[in-house]
């Protein structure tokens, strides 16, 4: 009986078949996989990218230079340099994030008492020449004011779990 | 159990106090903490900040352990549900008023508010109420001020009152309307006054200099020793990436106590100038050429192998460390000449034989608290060692009678009992030297004091001396600058001989007691010996005309007063060669070869006190461009003139080396007039010049910007302000 059986399947293909199934079932299915550099994954307004300095809306830097961003950086990511700015405020005078060292943890976001640090959304980028993974206090303004709709948007979505 | 000895309880342990005693020094000895703002140990009891509000047993009401005295069977709960809900109300009403800038407070980190509120603080605030703000005030150019942030626990008025003697700090207006400030619109002025940094518990009085450029947690705390004064006042210096940001007291309770003088916290400016020497620099045609070391050493080995050694000559600072100036004398003798000296501010070395094998204060500086009476001789006291200054107060505090004797008036916040000034310091002396003796004097002062009658005010402090079980008399650096010095001081001994009091003098920088170890002296070598061949003085040598004359840290024109116009005289010279950490003109002028060499944070060295004590410290910061420590400058230049045993691998082994060639130093060693003194009349003209002012004694205090700024430097600048 076992010997016929075996016969039949050996013949008729079954396990094929059966395998096939698989493949024709999701054959129908919409894709879960896209179709990456054209197409993109939705992201949370909580994703930890590249690092940006923000403003306040009248053009002033929020970063007032109490280090706390340096302090709790466990990867001794971030140097700071601080002195009195010309209007007489605490104000840094370097700002530098090293982003080979970042893990990108989001504490320097979290440690932030005026958000004037934050992770973007921006996950694609790339260096060219050493050095360039330094991020300065000019270059993290500089994308703060470039993205400064995103990275509001995102802060305005996450308000109310803070 | 003698009746002075109470037993109380303390969380259900026994505890041994003293009666009288306040609770809270009961339990700090006990290692029990209780949270306080207005207690401080050297300060008096307020009791108004609150915060360490104890359980008492039968007592109604929650009571303020720094103002509670101890009493036989008490018994105290400091963590009970009572004693924590009081700390916590308090901690409530002092957090209504207080702003929540923490992240902008250079306090942040240290903060005594901080620190508790994370123990006593509520999560969220129930005021709802407008916070207090309170305009800041400026006062001068070292403590900046935010005055919104005051919890009004006095400490800086009761420093002002308690410690300084001048008070600068008061309070007006009461409950919240009380604000701290300075009555008028003033600077505040004390040379001591920077401690109310380190006293506010809070951030409302800080470091106007260090302001916003570091934060405590990231800087690292390196020990060090003062260099500017005799005292060797402890401190540290906090440093970041190499850099000192801030200079902070190092509680020593034999020297300097929890204080520190501003112009040692703030001098470290001065090691960041812009007049620091970057690189060795050669005087080439009259053009100034930056060269590399090894070429400027071996310029130099070539200029000291072609010159006779007795022409050339070896200045020192006082303030070098006590391994720069053993090498130097160690160089000096391989050389082959005397000519080394380090006393480039002394005009009168007619006396010199007499010296006192090294020089001390002939008590130690806690000493001086319990004196019953005290003549300084010569000094202005509060700017020349403001260390010293406080003792003395302390002592007149506790009824030692101070007296004084100057050429002119200066300023001191205690009574003094007789204060003589004017005239000058030698016929003065002879006055009192006279009263002290009741007109029976011998010795070399003799003739002096021929024919001197007494005033009334001499014969007081002759008495005053002479009355007191423990009587101090000491000379100060005007006397040690007087052009007369070898009269003040024969006088000055003499009436320390009739009164049968103790006798010591203040020194110029901080280790001219080292340098007098050391043998930096033309008449004398290592440990007080005679030297055979007596070499040229200071005044001397920066007169003469010699082959090679080599500066170790003076700078000609402000350091070298020894003789007029130093300056002009070294430019005529053969060869100068300055060993400096400072360029500047003055040396640019007398100057032909310049090598930079580290100040006192960026070497490690000794310095030897006016007690005779030596402190050793290590280099704090890094070097400023390419100066070295001295100490190396001087062993490549020792390996390069082939001296021997001159491989010295560390500065320890230096000192090490000098202290076992010294060996059993009898320091008590005092100095003994024996010698006729000189005629002196007239000496005194030149009295006028010879006080130098506080701001002014050294390179690196003179190149400290905020230092320069202060009411005390612009008058001595002549700006009048």
């Amino acid at each position: 009986m076992t010997k016929l059986r075996s016969y039949i399947k050996t013949f008729t293909l079954w396990e094929l078949w059966q395998g096939l199934s698989v493949t024709f079932r999701n054959f129908f299915r919409t894709p879960v996989t896209v179709y990456y550099p054209e197409e993109k994954t939705p992201q949370s307004p909580r994703f930890r990218g590249l690092h940006a300095l923000r403003r306040y809306p009248n053009g002033e830097e929020r970063c007032i230079a109490c280090k706390l961003c340096e302090a709790v950086c466990p990867a001794l990511a971030i140097t700071i340099e601080s002195d009195v700015g010309e209007d007489g405020t605490r104000r840094t005078t370097r700002y530098d994030i090293d982003l080979f060292k970042c893990i990108y943890c989001g504490f320097c976001e979290e440690a932030c008492p005026v958000d004037a640090i934050v992770e973007t959304r921006i996950h694609e980028y790339h260096m060219e020449s050493p050095g360039e993974n330094i991020m300065t206090k000019d270059k993290l303004l500089a994308i703060g004011d470039k993205y400064d709709a995103m990275i509001s948007a995102d802060k305005a979505a996450d308000a109310k779990y803070r | 159990m003698s009746v002075d000895v109470v037993k109380i309880e303390v969380d259900g342990k026994e505890v041994e106090a003293r009666k009288g005693q306040m609770l809270i020094e009961v339990t700090d000895n006990i290692g029990t903490y209780i949270p306080r703002f207005c207690y401080h140990e050297k300060l008096s009891i307020a009791a108004n900040c609150r915060m360490c509000l104890v359980e008492v047993e039968k007592a109604p009401k929650p009571m303020p352990a720094c103002a509670t005295p101890v009493m036989d069977g008490m018994k105290v709960f400091t963590r009970s549900p009572a004693a924590i809900s009081a700390q916590k109300a308090t901690m409530e009403f002092l957090l209504i008023n207080h702003p929540l800038d923490c992240p902008i407070c250079d306090q942040g980190g240290e903060c005594e508010l901080q620190d508790l509120a994370l123990g006593y603080g509520r999560d969220v605030s129930r005021y709802q109420e407008r916070k207090r703000v309170v305009k800041d005030k400026d006062i001068g150019p070292l403590v900046s001020t935010d005055m919104t942030r005051c919890i009004h626990c006095t400490r800086c008025v009761r420093f002002g009152e308690e410690i300084t003697g001048l008070q600068e700090l008061g309070t007006t207006e009461r409950g919240e309307n009380m604000k701290i400030g300075t009555y008028v619109e003033k600077s505040i002025d004390h040379e001591l006054s920077g401690n109310i940094i380190d006293l506010c518990p809070v951030g409302a009085l800080n470091n106007k200099p260090y302001r916003y450029s570091a934060r405590a947690w990231e800087m690292v705390q390196r020990e060090s020793v003062s260099p500017h004064d005799c005292v060797g006042s402890n401190m540290f210096a906090h440093v970041l990436r190499g850099t000192i940001k801030r200079i902070v007291p190092r509680q020593n309770e034999s020297i300097n106590e929890t204080w520190l003088p501003d112009r040692d916290r703030f001098s470290y400016e001065g090691i960041y100038s812009r007049d620091r020497l970057l690189t060795p620099r050669m005087k080439a045609g009259g053009v100034w050429e930056d060269i590399s070391w090894e070429e400027a050493l071996k310029k130099l080995a070539e200029k000291v192998r072609a010159a006779d050694g007795n022409k050339i000559g070896i200045l020192a600072a006082p303030w070098s460390t006590l391994e720069e100036l053993h090498l130097l004398s160690r160089l000096a003798e391989h050389i082959g000449t005397s000519n080394i000296d380090h006393r480039i501010r002394r005009r009168d070395f007619s006396d010199q034989d007499n010296d006192p094998a090294v020089p001390s204060l002939g008590c130690s500086i806690a000493e001086l608290e319990s004196a019953n009476a005290i003549l300084v001789v010569g000094s202005n006291l509060r700017k020349e060692a403001p260390i010293l200054a406080h003792r003395v107060r302390k002592a007149a505090l506790n009824g030692c009678q101070v007296n004084v004797v100057n050429h002119s008036e200066y300023q001191y916040y205690f009574d003094i009992n007789q204060h003589i000034h004017g005239t000058g310091l030698v016929q003065e002396l002879a006055g009192i030297a006279v009263a002290a003796s009741r007109g029976d004097i011998s010795g070399s002062v003799a003739s002096i004091c021929d024919g001197v009658v007494p005033s009334a005010a001499q014969k007081a402090i002759a008495e005053s001396l002479a009355a007191a079980d423990d009587a101090i008399i000491f000379t100060g650096l005007i006397a040690a600058r007087h052009p007369a010095f070898s009269a003040v001081r024969a006088l000055s001994s003499a009436i320390s001989d009739a009164t049968g009091s103790r006798f010591g003098s203040l020194t110029e920088g901080a280790n001219s007691a080292g340098a007098h170890l050391a043998g930096v002296l033309p008449h004398r070598a290592r440990g007080g010996t005679s030297r055979a061949n007596r070499g040229l003085d200071a005044a001397a040598i920066a007169g003469g005309s010699l082959d090679v004359v080599m500066l170790f840290g003076v700078e000609p024109e402000s350091d070298l007063t020894c003789i007029p116009s130093a300056e002009a005289c070294l430019a005529a010279q053969n060869f100068v060669v300055a060993m400096t950490p400072y360029a500047g003109e003055s040396l640019e002028r007398a100057a032909d070869l310049l090598l930079p060499v580290g100040t006192f944070a960026e070497t490690a060295g000794t310095f030897v006190n006016c007690e005779l004590k030596w402190q050793s410290f290590n280099g704090v910061a890094n070097p400023v461009g390419e100066a070295r420590p001295g100490w190396k400058v001087l062993r490549v230049l020792g390996n390069l003139l082939d001296a021997e045993q001159f491989d010295y691998q560390s500065s320890e082994e230096v000192r090490d080396e000098l202290a076992a060639q010294i060996g059993d130093f009898d320091a008590a060693q005092r100095y003994a007039g024996t010698r006729a003194l000189a005629v002196v009349n007239g000496a005194d003209s030149a009295a006028e010049q010879i006080d130098i002012p506080i701001y002014e004694v050294d390179g690196v205090v003179r190149r400290a910007t905020a230092l320069q700024l202060t009411p005390e430097a612009c008058r001595s600048q002549g700006d009048g302000s």
